[in-house]
């Protein structure tokens, strides 16, 4: 019914942190780039970057999930735009499918990006490793 | 049916994204995130349906196949065009600035 608000709403959070983090990663040269001065073959990849990973699939998600909302004509371009809320019984059953199905997506979507960035720093902690021994 | 087309698109861009020298520029790695990304949102939502309809769920009509086939490939035409606009907004290879600004001779 609107289940696409809920990681749409986790998408305009991270992309606030994402717009902070990246500022903050501007002002203070992180560790990543420290290594590119040292001219080292190895270079961490920006939290920043990490984040709009995650940027990238909550908006494209919640953008095409919206889509399949409009085909089935959940989601109408006029006032108030979600034809649950124009009564009291589906707006309760239209929030309890965000709190239920919404949460779960926006969860499953973080947890798989999360494993995504624990293994991009297992590998770049290897590759570091690496070119300890190397030297 | 939307599910299985959100995925098979997913892998068709994983496979090209992971063959193609130009993944960058072409920005092939938000295509492959987008569609992954609402494979996992179709995915619960079949967890959602399977828990209600039980075995039911893998046995729908002809006519809810065909409708979902056709929602499943305007996703992904929905999707095709999302990163067109973005890769042709960011134009890191600059050919959209390149056209605009270019003088005359």
């Amino acid at each position: 019914m609107a289940c696409f608000l809920v990681p749409t709403a986790e998408a305009v959070v991270t992309t606030i942190a994402t717009k902070v983090i990246e500022s903050k990663e501007k002002e203070n040269p992180s560790k990543a780039q420290a290594e590119e001065v040292q001219e080292l073959p190895v270079t961490k990849v920006p939290f920043s970057r990490k984040m709009k990973w995650l940027n990238s699939m909550l908006w494209g998600g919640s953008a095409l999930l919206a889509f399949e909302h409009v085909w089935h004509g959940e989601v109408v371009p006029f006032f108030p735009f979600l034809t649950a809320a124009e009564d009291p019984a589906s707006a309760a059953e239209m929030l309890h499918e965000m709190a239920t199905a919404g949460v779960l997506m926006a969860v499953l979507v973080t947890a798989v990006w999360g494993c995504i960035v624990a293994t991009v720093n297992f590998m770049e902690k290897r590759a570091a490793e690496g070119n300890t021994v190397k030297e | 049916m939307t599910l299985l087309t959100s995925i098979t698109a997913a892998v068709i861009c994983t496979i090209i994204w992971y063959r193609s020298e130009q993944r960058s520029e072409m920005k092939l790695g938000f295509l492959c995130l987008m569609f992954w990304s609402a494979s996992l949102m179709w995915l619960v939502d079949a967890f959602f349906e399977y828990a209600e309809l039980g075995a039911d769920y893998f046995a729908p009509e002809a006519a809810d196949m065909l409708n979902d086939l056709y929602l499943g490939l305007s996703v992904v035409a929905l999707g095709l065009i999302i990163w067109l606009v973005v890769l042709l907004i960011r134009d890191p290879k600059g050919i959209v600035r390149d056209t605009l600004f270019r003088k005359n001779q």
